[in-house]
């Protein structure tokens, strides 16, 4: 198994396609929470399962200004049909060439398949690692640790947040 | 090992008696196939424990993968709200292969129920809250697919198949049994 990196580290940047024509950047999303799902493959159960999952969970994610975010080594075509077949609601990235490089940066790939682990990370609004968890490959870990290291998040800039929160609302 | 971090409330949906030794949480969805197969199942381990068993049925639709599954949910509560939870909770799973609008306005009809009303209650959306909060629940003990049991509290991690559902029933019962 991998050893990920862990919470107080800074968050590897990255920039890697979202769409066939669009790339994204971690430190695009500064200043608001990120949830990064490492996950080995479109279309296999358990992925697709972990996935449908945080699609359900994504307005409670949502609440706390969070972006989520899904990457595995499939190319931007292939995210594209799956997305579309399971209608999530957030983006995948490729970590397609060179292939594996960002998840191998979060160490979360595993050089004997080929695949990036099923590794979770909560990147705070400053980019750096508040949570972080190694699943073994074949489960589903569930949505509760993310929700827990986002609430921690909220409450530790509580003030913060609600002020910047009503100033968008007005 | 995952636990129980939403309490059994007077708004659920309970069978048996509230002294039961074993209570069975099961997160369900009503358009999972595997939630389909496991309600047979559970209903035999039910009748095996008797006395000796309280269940809780919660909502934990997988609403974008199964587009009928909320409304479903909705429906089974426009049920329980007339006292007949558990009539339309067994007609949908009974019927899953058509699982559908038409289908959840059948049952209703069959349990004399209005029809109008249902169609109301699911454009209205009255019984979303509800369905939501039992999923949300359910994401805080750590569910993270359907059925998901918890047996006194403790996630099962073994599969739903009678022989291991009922070993776990049996194994919480001798642990009650000798404290």
């Amino acid at each position: 198994m991998s050893q990920i990196l862990t919470v107080g580290a800074t968050a590897p940047e990255f920039v890697l396609r979202v769409t066939p024509d669009q790339n994204l950047s971690l430190s695009e999303l500064k200043g608001r929470p990120v949830v990064l799902a490492f996950y080995p493959a479109d279309w296999s159960p358990v992925c697709g399962d972990q996935l449908a999952l945080y699609n359900e969970v994504l307005p409670e994610f949502r609440r706390h200004g969070a972006e989520m975010l899904g990457i595995s080594v499939d190319g931007v075509w292939c995210h594209e049909a799956y997305a579309e077949a399971r209608r999530l609601r957030f983006p995948l990235l490729a970590d397609f060439h060179p292939k594996g490089a960002v998840a191998r940066s979060y160490g979360a790939y595993r050089e004997g398949e080929g695949v990036c682990d099923r590794a979770l990370f909560v990147v705070d609004g400053s980019g750096v690692i508040v949570w972080s968890y190694l699943s073994p490959i074949a489960v589903n870990p569930g949505a509760d640790g993310i929700l827990e290291a986002l609430e921690n998040i909220s409450n530790k800039e509580g003030s913060h947040v609600s002020a910047q929160s009503a100033g968008h609302a007005a | 090992m995952s636990v129980l971090k939403a309490p059994v409330t007077p708004r659920d949906h309970i069978l048996g008696p509230a002294n039961a030794p074993v209570t069975i949480v099961e997160y369900g969805d009503y358009e999972c196939p595997h939630c389909g197969a496991a309600h047979p199942i559970v209903k035999l381990v039910l009748e095996q424990f008797g006395k000796n068993i309280r269940f809780i049925f919660r909502h934990f639709p997988l609403s974008q993968v199964h587009p009928s599954a909320q409304a479903a949910a909705e429906s089974a509560e426009f049920a329980g709200g007339r006292g007949r939870f558990w009539d339309m909770h067994d007609g949908i799973y009974e019927n899953q292969d058509r699982l559908g609008l038409p289908l959840l306005f059948a049952l209703a009809s069959a349990l004399e129920l209005s029809e109008a009303r249902l169609r109301e209650a699911l454009v209205n959306g009255e019984y979303a809250e509800k369905v939501r909060s039992d999923f949300l629940g359910g994401v805080r003990s750590g569910v993270n697919g359907t059925p998901s049991f918890f047996i006194n509290g403790r996630r099962h991690d073994g599969s739903y198949a009678f022989g291991d559902l009922a070993g776990a029933v049996e194994a919480n019962l001798r642990l009650k049994v000798s404290i």
